[in-house]
């Protein structure tokens, strides 16, 4: 009932979910009980890369968040997203074991090879699965706070914060890339071998993942629905629209944007955390700026405070990256360039207001 | 209800195009070329796809293998290091290719790694490397260190005199290990710790003023002083350049590289670096008959004189035909097959000698010094006498020492450990 | 006298015997002709082994032949070529098929021959030097007071107390001011050595301050080996002296490689100082125009490569008009319909840069292109023997503060200025006043995109000249604007030069890497403090 009061009068959310549960159940069904041979069975290959769709989906909400309800262009989110993506890569690192090419039960592989002795402090504890999950959000979403708590306060707004957050996730990829750091360099954390005791190269553990991301985007959807429909959302846009005038109404304004944007950043967290076990590596480079850029234009492309047109960009921003870099490699950049343009020049409401505009239109007409 | 429409209709394209199982005909073998072709990396790695088609294309004018044609499959990771063990998966799950050729940094083998030992299928990867990895399904057909790194270091030793040493890295794990096998090797051969300096600095690192300044310094001390360079990629021309600039010229400081090539070359003016060094296993300069047939297939195919050649793309070469030939000798294209039959193939490198696929999974090359020439080309001055074997564990890290690889029955282990006698870290 | 000299030469080293004998054939200036050696060394030069060719190099250095020189010299540019058949020594030019030859020792025309029918007479390191050795004990009587001075200083660190009398005897020949200071500096490292205590102290006395590194070398030795104590207390100080000196010195390199990085960031973000503060677009496309202006360049280059020299100098203009234009039809195209909404402009402008980098991918093939630093621009400029000034730094600083100079006098002397100025601070009222906003954002916004053109002239001589130009420098220019304080170009400046300064003081103990990531921290702290950067400016862009 919940469920139902928050998607109330939300058409587009309604569809997307009940779109997510058939393609959850159609996939699932079709990868696990169809012959392989049989003309509708998935590939787990499409599996898993449904799964990372997924995922990016949830970051294109948690962006949506920030910026389509609060006004806070984040140019960062992909440091959230890759220090949850890193907790989880930490989890399963220490799952590995004495199964690493040089056998130390305690130390990854790349520790054993810089002659570190002993596990550093912040490694302590991730072998536990609880410790690591809470990682996953505590870590993204003590940066964004802190970040927040001051940015917010000395009233850091507009093209200023977006460029300071870009500056945030440039600092910690060079810092990620430094071996001294102990996150594993360039190379990063790879070659998982298992989760809670399930082997990552079975079928079934990539269903279940692929679920779980499910799951996890249209929780997501729902927690972000939720809180755009509250109160606090409501104030929240109206910072949006105007900032100074609802500081003058009595809100305390830098709290709602914290808030906000603390919540953004976890849920960008969670999404890392179901990415690194899918695609299998997680490496310095997922902080990269374009990373956090490309993410912006899912949501611009689908439509910007739109929750599910956040969920409609992603994925069919990276369906295109997929089909291009096989079909035309070349052609990519021109593409993704073009969509950049082109969606900000003409669609300012993204492909998701294109369709509301028509249906608009159509019942004045009508 | 157009939302709906729509959206559903995205979900179908979206499934349709995605569950078309690939039913093709058995007509062809297929080749998989997993090379970036976009971002960072394709400055390097989009002439090896070119090698590969090239010689994709060759062969099925020899009339192919085993009575078919070849057929290559091209795929672009867009140095995405994630985006390697999809598309891996892609052309092994979806497109069933029969052996994949590909990658260039450590990082994107080591994403692909897990995904071709799962599948169980056959890599090549065609770039000199760090070692400390030995699978049962990738076969490296670059250098380990012991085959560029201690060789080169010999010869500044023993031909130039050196005797202190800058090792100076990109800080990733390729120079970690060279520089942590070469400091150990060193230290083996009685140089002191106060002439070793060990610099890192990030990828694309452009201002090095400091650090040649630092290196001046180091090398003012009185005794003849080198470089050893495993400097990545577009960091090297503002290297370069900057040691020119104060004045460090190659008879002051040589600087001998190993990831400095032809094809590196060609983007910097190499007037002042004339007499630098790079160790490598293959040279476009090498006089060789095979070496003049493979540059002149290459400018034919790809239409232009003033490409040159490089060591990865012989890499490649080799790779290439071992395969062949491994193919042939099994009478099929099954990995298992393969897998077992590659090892002692022996096929001509472009130097006029012989490569020999060995039980670890490396090959024999012989290694070659070059000084960089004005015109970007490399004068060999100095040759191993035969072949060196790449050394998948080094002897000189403390944690892989005791560490061997032979594939073959009834070892079958990539890295046992000959004091515990274990074999350990395989993912099967 | 001739056996006198004999015994006396055996016991000197090579390189004294060098000297002596080229003073003597100097001296004597006869051209001996026949001589045995010489053909020797011809023959050698034909030879494959190295070992062999540094025979040769040490026979022509030892000869007197009037050819020596000039073979030696042609060796080290790499012109020497042999017959394979013949083993004659020939100069070689690269023709249609082959080459064309003529003898090395008497000038005559050889013909045509094909391409395998000659080789290079191949040099490596260890011979290059061997080179340079011979070809200096040659020059040190060279006529050319600058060849002596190269010929002296390439010396300095052999020097042994047996290389005294010639160099007292070159003393007393020379008239050049700056070659005797070296030749004293020589003379009195050669008499370090001496049994004579007094004469040691002397040595050093006449050492003191000298920044030679062998001087450093030689006198650190002397403080703990010298069977003296006076000697020892004495070189101690002349080693105090350079010490300190090497510090002073030491902290000035580093202020001056702040400086000239200060320069290239403040190259780098000027255009961008225009139009995201002046202008207030956020212009994701700007590391791009950078880049365009490399590639100009690097096009000049191609079109004019007989007058590199001079390929620079029309580059500047020719990489502002190509960027100007480019930056205006980007303005006139996009960003003109998205004043106002500041986010839009920066994933449109984003989206621009991405397809640029493609294009030139496309045009220009993803591979670096090589430009050629002209010969006016490399090199440095010696202060001393530790410390020297590198001519590319510093042209590009003196750029950097060119590239200031008129834009600032743009802004506030010409009437694009004014307009500019007017525009900015109250667009409304600037078209009440007559003045075309339209046309002065695309003139502004043109001018922006031309400086970072001019940019990337000068970063194609540092850096690397590929599609990834543009990216490496876009977020260090915002960061050096945003802290300068946006619409001022003098906050531009300070906070280009402070940041450059401050990285590379802290390179040394943080390493490349820390030291970057420290000022990125720092600003971002900063930015918190004050919003506004540096030089907070009112205007249209502080309404934003």
């Amino acid at each position: 009932m919940f469920t139902r009061s928050i998607l109330a009068g939300d058409r587009g959310g309604q569809i997307m979910l009940g779109l997510l549960l058939a393609v959850t159940i159609g996939v699932t069904f079709a990868n696990q009980f169809l012959p392989i041979d049989h003309a509708l069975h998935v590939p787990t290959y499409t599996v898993t890369l449904l799964g990372k769709y997924l995922c990016y989906a949830l970051l294109a909400v948690a962006v949506d968040l920030a910026w389509g309800y609060l006004g806070i262009l984040s140019l960062g989110h992909g440091a959230f997203f890759a220090l949850g993506g890193y907790a989880m890569g930490m989890y399963l690192m220490r799952q590995i074991g004495d199964r690493g090419v040089y056998g130390n039960p305690e130390l990854p592989d790349f520790m054993v090879f810089l002659n570190w002795q002993e596990l550093p402090w912040f490694w302590q504890g991730f072998d536990q699965f609880w410790l690591a999950m809470i990682m996953v959000m505590l870590i993204p979403g003590l940066l964004a706070f802190l970040f927040g708590w001051l940015a917010f306060r000395s009233r850091v707004t507009g093209v200023y914060l977006s460029i300071i957050t870009q500056a945030l996730t440039y600092a910690l990829m060079l810092a990620f890339f430094r071996n001294e750091m102990g996150f594993g360099g360039n190379n990063g954390l790879t070659d998982f071998k298992d989760i809670l005791g399930f082997s990552l190269q079975s079928d079934n553990t990539r269903i279940g993942l692929f679920i779980a991301s499910a799951a996890a985007l249209a929780m997501g959807y729902l927690v972000c629905r939720a809180v755009t429909q509250s109160r606090l959302g409501r104030v929240s846009v109206a910072i949006r629209d105007a900032e100074t005038r609802v500081r003058f109404i009595g809100y305390r304004v830098e709290k709602v944007k914290l808030w906000i944007f603390t919540l953004s950043a976890v849920l960008a967290g969670i999404a890392g955390a179901l990415y690194v076990p899918q695609v299998g590596i997680i490496n310095p480079n997922e902080f990269s700026p374009l990373n956090s850029i490309e993410a912006v234009v899912w949501v611009a492309v689908g439509g910007r405070a739109t929750l599910f047109g956040a969920v409609a960009g992603a994925l069919m921003v990276n369906y295109g990256k997929s089909y291009f870099t096989a079909a035309m490699p070349e052609a990519w950049l021109f593409a993704l360039g073009a969509i950049f343009v082109l969606v900000t020049l003409f669609l300012p409401r993204g492909v998701v207001g294109l369709f509301q505009k028509k249906s608009e239109k159509q019942q004045e007409a009508g | 209800m157009k939302l709906k429409k729509l959206v559903s209709g995205i979900a179908l394209t979206l499934s349709a195009s995605m569950m078309t199982t690939t039913a093709l005909a058995e007509d062809t073998i297929k080749v998989g070329v997993l090379h970036s072709l976009s971002g960072t990396m394709a400055i390097s790695e989009t002439t090896l796809k070119d090698t590969m088609l090239m010689l994709i294309e060759e062969q099925n004018k020899k009339g192919g293998l085993l009575g078919k044609q070849l057929e290559a499959v091209v795929v672009d990771p867009a140095s995405n290091w994630p985006l390697f063990a999809e598309k891996a998966r892609e052309l092994i799950e979806k497109e069933k290719v029969d052996a994949i050729f590909g990658s260039w940094t450590s990082v994107s083998r080591k994403s692909v790694l897990p995904v071709i030992e799962e599948l169980d299928s056959v890599f090549f990867y065609p770039v000199q490397y760090e070692g400390e990895e030995s699978s049962k399904n990738v076969f490296y057909t670059g250098a380990a260190p012991n085959q560029q790194a201690v060789p080169a270091v010999d010869y500044l030793m023993n031909e130039l005199g050196v005797e202190r040493w800058v090792l100076a890295g990109t800080d990733y794990v390729y120079p970690r290990t060279t520089n942590k096998i070469l400091e150990a090797y060193l230290k083996a051969k009685g140089v002191a710790d106060e002439d070793i300096m060990i610099n890192y600095t990030p990828f694309g690192h452009s201002d090095w003023q400091s650090i040649v300044a630092d290196v001046k310094k180091f090398g003012a001390a009185g005794k003849k002083t080198a470089v050893v360079s495993t400097i990545n990629g577009d960091a090297n021309v503002p290297f370069y350049k900057e040691l020119g600039n104060q004045g460090i010229s190659s008879e002051d400081i040589p600087v001998v590289a190993f990831s400095v090539g032809e094809e590196e070359l060609s983007g910097i003016d190499t007037k002042p670096l004339v007499g630098h060094l790079a160790a490598w296993n293959y040279f476009m300069s090498v006089d060789a008959e095979a070496n003049d047939e493979f540059i002149e297939a290459w400018h034919k195919y790809i239409g232009n004189e003033d490409r040159v050649t490089n060591d990865p793309m012989e890499a490649h070469y080799i790779g290439f035909n071992m395969w062949v030939e491994a193919v042939k000798k099994a009478g099929t294209t099954d990995a298992p097959a393969v897998q077992d039959a590659i090892i002692g193939v022996a096929v001509p490198n472009l130097t006029g000698g012989l490569a020999t696929m060995a039980p670890n999974h490396h090959i024999t090359k012989p290694v070659l010094i070059g000084e960089i020439q004005d015109d970007g080309q490399f004068e060999v001055v100095w040759k191993t006498n035969g072949t060196v074997l790449g050394d998948a564990w080094s002897d000189f890290l403390p944690g892989s020492k005791d560490l061997i690889s032979d594939w073959r029955a009834p070892l079958a282990c990539g890295n046992y450990n000959v004091k515990t006698a274990k074999c350990s870290g395989q993912n099967f | 006298m001739a056996t006198v000299m004999a015994t006396t030469l055996c016991r000197y080293p090579a390189w004294v015997l060098i000297t002596l004998l080229a003073l003597v054939s100097g001296m004597l200036s006869t051209a001996a002709h026949a001589d045995s050696s010489f053909d020797q060394s011809m023959k050698l030069l034909a030879e494959k082994s190295f070992k062999k060719k540094a025979e040769a190099v040490q026979l022509l250095a030892t000869s007197n032949h009037e050819k020596s020189l000039e073979m030696l010299q042609a060796m080290s540019r790499g012109d020497l070529y042999y017959h394979k058949k013949t083993k004659a020594i020939v100069y070689a030019e690269k023709v249609d098929g082959g080459y064309q030859i003529k003898d090395a020792l008497t000038g005559e025309d050889l013909g045509k021959v094909g391409k395998r029918k000659v080789k290079k007479v191949a040099i490596n390191n260890k011979l290059r030097s061997k080179l340079t050795q011979a070809m200096a004990s040659k020059q040190l009587g060279a006529d050319s007071a600058e060849v002596r001075l190269q010929a002296l200083e390439s010396m300095l660190s052999d020097i042994s107390a047996d290389s005294l009398p010639i160099l007292q005897g070159r003393q007393k020949l020379e008239e050049d001011k700056d070659v005797a200071e070296v030749l004293a500096v020589a003379v009195a490292l050669a008499q370090l050595e001496d049994k004579d205590e007094a004469v040691r102290v002397k040595a050093l006395k006449a050492l003191d301050g000298s920044l030679y590194p062998a001087v450093r070398i030689k006198v650190t030795k002397l403080v703990e080996k010298d069977s003296s104590k006076v000697v020892q207390k004495a070189a101690a100080k002349v080693v105090k002296t350079i010490e300190s000196r090497v510090d002073l010195f030491g902290n000035l390199e580093t202020l001056f490689f702040g400086i000239s990085l200060g320069s290239v960031l403040i190259l780098a973000a000027i255009g961008l100082a225009i139009t995201f503060g002046v202008m207030g677009v956020i212009n994701m496309a700007h590391g791009e125009l950078i880049m365009i202006g490399a590639y100009t360049t690097y096009v000049v280059q191609l079109l004019m490569p007989n007058s590199i020299e001079y390929s620079l100098l029309v580059a500047v203009p020719a990489a502002f008009v190509v960027s100007g234009l480019v930056g205006i039809a980007i303005e006139r195209g996009v960003i003109r319909h998205l004043y106002g909404r500041s986010l839009e402009t920066l994933l449109a402008t984003f989206g621009i840069s991405l397809i640029l980098q493609q294009a030139v991918r496309t045009i220009f093939s993803p591979l670096n292109r090589s430009v050629e630093t002209p010969q006016w621009m490399s090199g440095t400029w010696e202060i001393n023997s530790i410390f020297s000034l590198t001519l590319n730094r510093l042209y590009i600083i003196a750029f950097c503060l060119l590239v200031f100079f008129v834009l600032h006098m743009i802004l506030k002397r010409t009437r694009l200025g004014l307009q500019v100025r007017a525009v900015s601070q109250n667009r409304q009222m600037a078209r009440a006043m007559g003045v075309r906003s339209e046309w002065v954002d695309a003139m502004t916004f043109g001018l922006g995109s031309g400086i970072a053109g001019v940019a990337g002239v000068a970063l194609s001589q540092l850096t690397n000249v590929g599609p990834n130009l543009g990216q490496a420098y876009i977020i260090d220019s915002f960061m050096v604007v945003v802290f300068g304080g946006v619409g001022n170009l003098w906050g531009t400046v300070v906070a280009g030069f402070s940041l450059g300064i401050a990285n590379k003081v802290m390179e040394p103990w943080a390493g490349a890497v820390l030291a970057k990531i420290l000022v990125l921290v720092f600003i971002i702290l900063f930015i918190q403090k004050r919003p506004r950067g540096l030089f907070p400016q009112k205007g249209r862009a502080a309404e934003g």
